[in-house]
């Protein structure tokens, strides 16, 4: 293929097979379950990127404060919970100052409820989008987790300036960081996108949702350590993913010796909720437009 | 002959009536039902071709579309056109059946698929674009193009909520036209944006056509139709009913188009002779517009006058009056002279000429009179007709006035 014929360069990405002139695209009734075709999702990866910016755009976009926000919430919530469950019902916090240790475990935790929530709402949010035009629908609650990355990324700088302040150094631990947030998101981009596809067909998930994840945080340690769950159940308390996660987002950021066998147990329930959530998606995509 | 852009075979669609309670039903429903009856779950999916509360959107279509064809669709309302457009663009998929595109495709269901009204101008070109699936490279070498095709140059930054519905169909219309792609299907977007820039976005279509790439239009706008396709495909009832050359289709979606009755029964007239003359009906014939009910200038139009008269009159005039927003426009007589009437049914015919309405509305008034209107019978607004803004290339969209006059002009150098 000669590089001045210019009918074979119309895409910008010549290495995008599905956007070649000669690629011939099948439509046919669905299938089922089936695989998810990374191709394509790698094709339109664009799209991802800039349906993310927009909602990192507009998020703030006519509020007086601003970006603001993304320091005011997490910092209040955390004051919040230091006199309530710090100061009055002295909970214990594995030697820590409290304000310190609610807020590493605040910081992943934002980020998965703030990231379901929108995420489970995205689709029906975009029916304009899913009735008017194709592109994987995937897309759309993705975009709406990675949204959610800036918000943390402020979140953890906050942390940063704590750790400053209470003079917690900073470890070799922090570099499992990026690991454990790799983690996080997966979790968020299963439950998420399983629960945007549920609430395509039954709007009760927008309702059962916040309550869900209400409940979930109370069985998460967020406010209180792991420690404080007798040994012989702490696997039991690991079946949650979430928990091992905040765990480890502690130990990585207040130098805590990590608990292998819960984290190991978390990210394989986590890489499990993310395949689930995934196919189920992939099952029922091509209906959503009939439905939404 | 190369490969077909779009192989549609034996294209199927199933929709069920009714949906609201069976798919937007409540997660408790679609528990409770199952729980309580598992086997009539069972046996609704083994009969399904019985159910009453399922319909065939589409049924059995096919047809192939070379690169560089332009097909107009055209169909009544609930032919499928839509349904269709949505299979092709994978938007919706088909129950049975296989379609498929060869290369890059983009559907332009709507224009600005997707405009924030929180981001600037310049923000929702990337946006929609992207949308579209243009990549960030194509837009960038088309920004300056678009923004100029779309005349908003001096508003680029400023958040699209803000623009006046104008600005904003042009811009949104002008990313879409920008696309490279080797199909294009289009519905009907055409129906926004003012007469000047629809002008504008049509010559730009009809651009498309000298690259060999595959456009499908949907369309009501037969106009349209005939300005841009070569071909057409009519649908009827989820079928194709007819798919030829352009010509072919118009007469044969307008010969299923029939004048209406209007019943006169009701209307009341004033004057003396009401009671000795009855007008019981009025048709009016002319070529419809799709099934808007508009007439089509290009065409003449016809309007019957049925009547009974109780006796025999010698000197009697039945007269047709046109009127636009309360003028008169003009009135016409079914015969040269008062004449005689006879005792009985009879009718009146009043055909006025293509091309002499301009795109409106327009009233009918009817009536009868003998010896210099002393005794007559008259209402002045008994029917109203609608004539159509179509995209006819012989006739200039810059024309103005009430009617097209029938003069001759020339342009000569002296």
């Amino acid at each position: 293929m000669s590089p001045i014929d210019s009918k074979n360069s119309l895409s910008a990405n010549p290495t995008d097979e599905i956007f070649d002139r000669d690629h011939v695209t099948v439509i046919e009734p669905p299938r089922g379950w089936h695989m998810l075709d990374w191709r394509e999702l790698w094709a339109y990866r664009e799209l991802l990127w800039v349906l993310t910016m927009r909602d990192i755009k507009v998020r703030y976009k006519q509020t007086v404060l601003g970006a603001a926000w993304a320091v005011i919430r997490p910092v209040v919530t955390m004051v919040i919970f230091s006199v309530v469950f710090g100061q009055l019902a002295k909970m214990p916090s594995d030697g820590f100052p409290y304000p310190i240790f609610v807020y590493a475990g605040l910081l992943p935790w934002t980020f998965f409820a703030a990231s379901i929530g929108s995420s489970g709402q995205s689709l029906v949010g975009s029916a304009h989008l899913v009735s008017k035009v194709y592109f994987p629908r995937l897309i759309i609650p993705v975009s709406s987790v990675g949204a959610g990355l800036v918000d943390l990324l402020i979140s953890t700088g906050i942390l940063m300036l704590m750790m400053l302040w209470y003079g917690v150094g900073w470890s070799a631990n922090l570099l499992a960081a990026p690991v454990l947030l790799l983690a996080v998101v997966f979790t968020s981009l299963g439950v998420g996108t399983m629960l945007s596809a549920l609430t395509v067909a039954y709007r009760d998930f927008s309702h059962l949702t916040p309550f869900v994840v209400q409940i979930w945080m109370y069985i998460t340690p967020v406010i209180f350590p792991i420690s404080i769950v007798p040994e012989r159940w702490q696997w039991l308390v690991y079946l949650n993913p979430m928990t091992g996660l905040v765990e480890g987002f502690r130990a990585a950021f207040l130098g805590k010796p990590f608990d292998p066998t819960g984290l190991g147990i978390s990210f394989a329930i986590a890489l499990f909720l993310f395949a689930i959530g995934v196919a189920y998606f992939e099952k029922v995509e091509r209906r959503f437009a009939d439905i939404i | 002959m190369s490969a077909p852009a779009i192989k549609v075979e034996g294209l199927w669609k199933e929709y069920t009536v009714g949906a609201a309670r069976q798919q937007h039903g409540t997660f408790y429903d679609l528990l409770s039902h199952s729980l309580r009856s598992p086997l009539r779950r069972l046996r609704s999916l083994g009969g399904r071709a019985e159910d009453p509360q399922r319909f065939w959107a589409l049924r059995d279509v096919n047809f192939e579309i070379q690169p560089g064809e332009v097909v107009g669709v055209i169909g009544r309302n609930g032919a499928g056109k839509s349904t269709l457009l949505k299979m092709l663009s994978r938007i919706t998929a088909p129950t049975k059946g296989r379609i498929q595109v060869r290369g890059r495709l983009a559907s332009l269901l709507e224009v600005g698929t997707g405009f924030h009204p929180e981001l600037s101008g310049r923000e929702n070109i990337y946006l929609n674009g992207a949308i579209l699936g243009m990549t960030r490279s194509d837009i960038a070498s088309k920004f300056d193009e678009i923004v100029a095709f779309a005349e908003v140059e001096k508003f680029i930054d400023t958040p699209v909520k803000r623009y006046s519905s104008g600005m904003y169909v042009r811009l949104a219309f002008a990313v879409a036209a920008h696309m490279e792609v080797d199909v294009l299907l289009v519905d009907e977007v055409l129906a926004v944006g003012d007469a000047a820039f629809q002008e504008k976005c049509l010559s730009k279509m009809s651009a498309l056509q000298s690259v060999d790439r595959a456009v499908i239009f949907v369309s009501h706008d037969v106009g349209a139709v005939t300005r841009l396709c070569s071909r057409s495909i009519v649908l009827g009832g989820g079928m194709v009913e007819y798919d030829g050359p352009v010509t072919g289709a118009l007469s044969h979606y307008y010969d299923r188009q029939l004048g209406s009755k209007i019943d006169l029964s009701s209307v009341r007239f004033d004057g003396t002779l009401v009671k000795e003359i009855n007008l019981s009906g009025l048709t009016i014939e002319g070529r419809f517009v799709g099934d808007s009910g508009l007439l089509d200038p290009d065409a003449g139009i016809t309007l019957t006058l049925h009547g009974q008269a109780s006796r025999a009159f010698d000197d009697i005039d039945i007269v047709l009056a046109v009127f636009v927003r309360g003028t008169r426009l003009f009135t016409q007589h079914d015969t040269a002279e008062r004449s005689p009437l006879n005792k009985g049914a009879f009718r009146s015919t009043f055909r006025l000429p293509p091309n002499l309405l301009r795109p409106g509305t327009y009233e009918v008034g009817i009536g009868l009179g003998r010896s210099a209107g002393r005794e007559h019978s008259w209402n002045a607004s008994v029917a109203q007709f609608r004539v159509a803004e179509i995209w006819a290339h012989h006739r200039r969209a810059d024309a103005h006035g009430l009617i097209s006059a029938p003069c001759g002009s020339t342009r000569e150098y002296v």
